[in-house]
């Protein structure tokens, strides 16, 4: 296969659950080694997309290819070269470590000697070897993750796709994810498809897709993306915020944005505008904060809306519930 | 390319899957005590206290060789055995599909046929050992004289019979039953599916009275497809003379509905799958 085909790419999908638009037309590409992350809030259609780049529900309209093979007409040459993590555990509570990892070994036609050394290694790379005859029910929740990890690597897979990976993870535990992935990227070529609402966690991304309300708004490397946001971003928060943003309009030429109770300011030499704004309007200012734009500084500026707006986002009603878990 | 996964024989995408898959359904009910006692002994104490409550009321044939209800009843306590074990293995799914183990499954190369086969097998295997243990219970009692002297013929060859046939039961339950959870998206909704759909479903196969009421009741039980699994069970179980077999459909038939019915819905139950 040459190097130049795309290990991803996916051409205008949509998807309907009944009138609800899911995705609208997303299209990308995620070429072979590259870790790229879907970025956005919960019920953007991540995992509507997800779902639908691993198999599990038929593509409505458009086009999927992984690893060179259809997703819709070849969705069997397709499973065969992808590992899978999901969100919610895959793993058999009632059943060993060592059983589960067995039993998703022989799924794939994996058995005897072979199959014993894979989850023998995978264990120990995830560092749960000495769990492996512990049942998976009173293993804790981020044990719980590496085990699902390990599983979705047991049968050597080019292309790795995981649903938010971290949920449950400690820090720790996630920046050891993160650096295993890397290692397995540089070793073996692997391809990673992540999708997350953790703005950290799409920093250690090679590309990101932004995903809001099933459209992808932007793509690129983070630092792209930072620099799409016109240098620095101010916050204002004051009392009478609108007619200040009007006087702030009128004199520096700048449009603020009202969001969360507060105005945000996208300004090339933001140092200089935060000096000038207090000598201009120190009676209607109670506080600035500066920064240099972050990636959710890149989501507002590209959707107009906060990263958790939930009230923006159509059927992210049922989606919030999960992040109180 | 060496990875296991590109290479496609008949063994790494159907042998190995379906039987993983049914070895996972048993190793799972032996680790469920709970599991055990529903499938088990409910049906058990519906025998004894169905079998000493109409005992007095109940006589299939006369004199010496005169079925009662104790004995009438074993057939449809298997019956039942077979039918709750196929639920019970089958509710899993409900949510294995949407966030649990199916998921890994359904994402994996593993042939859609496989993938039934093995849950229904796995299904299959826990009705028939269940039944068997009921059935080894109800030929013991008598000896004991703990129930009344049944006129059954237990031979090597009945005994093979018997398995060979709640085998074909259990897989059409369980097929049955894979079905309705597939289609079901929560427990609640698949309990009132029990209810009102597999429980009379039992009732009005001859498992519990013999089709000898209205018109319309004789009519229910010989649409019903378990009316000829708990015939055929009944044909196995005794000798073709015997009273017990009264008023029962022909076996050739029994079979032809079984055989059939269990190969139905395993079809069934692959489109959906795959449909998935």
């Amino acid at each position: 296969m040459s190097s130049a085909q795309p290990a991803i790419s996916a051409q205008n999908i949509s998807h309907r659950y009944g009138d609800r638009l899911a995705l609208d037309g997303v299209t990308f590409r995620v070429d072979q080694g590259e870790i790229y992350g879907l970025l956005g809030p919960n019920g953007g259609g991540k995992t509507t997309l997800f779902h639908l780049l691993s198999t599990l529900m038929p593509i409505q309209s458009g086009t999927a290819n992984i690893g060179g093979y259809d997703v819709a007409s070849q969705s069997e040459q397709v499973r065969s070269v992808i590992g899978v993590t999901f969100q919610s555990p895959s793993l058999d509570a009632k059943l060993r470590v060592i059983e589960n990892m067995r039993h998703h070994g022989r799924l794939y036609g994996l058995s005897g000697t072979d199959l014993s050394r894979r989850i023998d290694e995978q264990l120990h790379r995830l560092g749960v070897a000495d769990r492996a005859r512990d049942t998976v029910g009173t293993l804790s929740g981020g044990l719980k993750r590496r085990v699902e990890i390990a599983k979705g690597l047991l049968h050597s897979p080019r292309i790795l796709l995981l649903d938010e990976p971290s949920t449950g993870l400690d820090p720790g535990a996630r920046h050891d994810l993160w650096t295993y992935l890397r290692k397995l990227r540089e070793e073996s070529r692997v391809t990673v498809l992540v999708t997350t609402h953790l703005m950290e966690e799409a920093e250690h991304c090679d590309r990101l897709g932004i995903l809001d309300r099933g459209k992808l708004v932007i793509e690129g490397t983070p630092d792209e993306l930072r620099a799409t946001v016109g240098g620095d971003t101010l916050m204002v928060s004051g009392s009478d915020l609108e007619s200040l943003a009007g006087k702030i309009t009128e004199q520096f030429g700048v449009k603020p944005i009202l969001i969360d109770g507060k105005l945000r300011i996208e300004h090339p030499r933001g140092h200089e505008l935060l000096r000038d704004l207090i000598a201009a309007f120190p009676d209607d200012i109670r506080a600035v904060t500066f920064g240099k734009p972050s990636l959710e500084d890149v989501f507002i500026h590209h959707t107009g809306h906060h990263f958790w707006d939930e009230v923006a986002v159509p059927g992210a009603k049922k989606k919030k519930g999960a992040r109180h878990e | 390319m060496s990875d296991a996964a590109t290479s496609s024989t008949a063994g790494s995408r159907f042998l190995w899957p379906a039987w993983t898959l049914a070895e996972r359904e048993v190793t799972r009910f032996l680790r469920q005590r709970s599991r055990l006692i529903g499938a088990l002994a409910q049906p058990i104490i519906f025998w004894i206290l169905f079998g000493v409550g109409f005992s007095g009321s109940f006589a299939l044939g006369s004199g010496k060789d005169a079925v009662g209800y104790q004995e009438y009843f074993v057939p449809g306590v298997a019956a039942m055995i077979v039918l709750f074990t196929a639920i019970f293995s089958t509710i899993s799914i409900i949510e294995d599909r949407h966030e649990g183990f199916l998921q890994g499954v359904l994402v994996s190369p593993a042939s859609r046929t496989a993938i039934v086969v093995g849950k229904l097998l796995g299904g299959t295997a826990l009705s028939v050992m269940q039944a068997m243990v009921f059935l080894a219970l109800a030929i013991v009692l008598p000896k004991l004289k703990l129930a009344p002297e049944p006129s059954w013929s237990i031979t090597f060859l009945s005994g093979v019979g018997v398995i060979f046939w709640l085998t074909l039961m259990g897989l059409g339950m369980t097929g049955l039953g894979y079905l309705l959870a597939y289609r079901t998206d929560s427990v609640q909704g698949f309990h009132s599916m029990m209810s009102v759909l597999l429980f009379p479903m039992w009732l009005m196969s001859g498992a519990f009275f013999p089709a000898t009421g209205s018109e319309w009741l004789r009519w229910v039980i010989r649409l019903n497809p378990l009316t000829y699994g708990v015939a055929g069970l009944r044909h196995m179980m005794y000798d073709s003379r015997s009273d017990a077999l009264k008023n029962l459909p022909d076996p050739w038939l029994c079979l032809g509905v079984t055989l059939f019915f269990a190969l139905t819905m395993t079809w069934l139950d692959v489109q959906i799958t795959r449909r998935s």
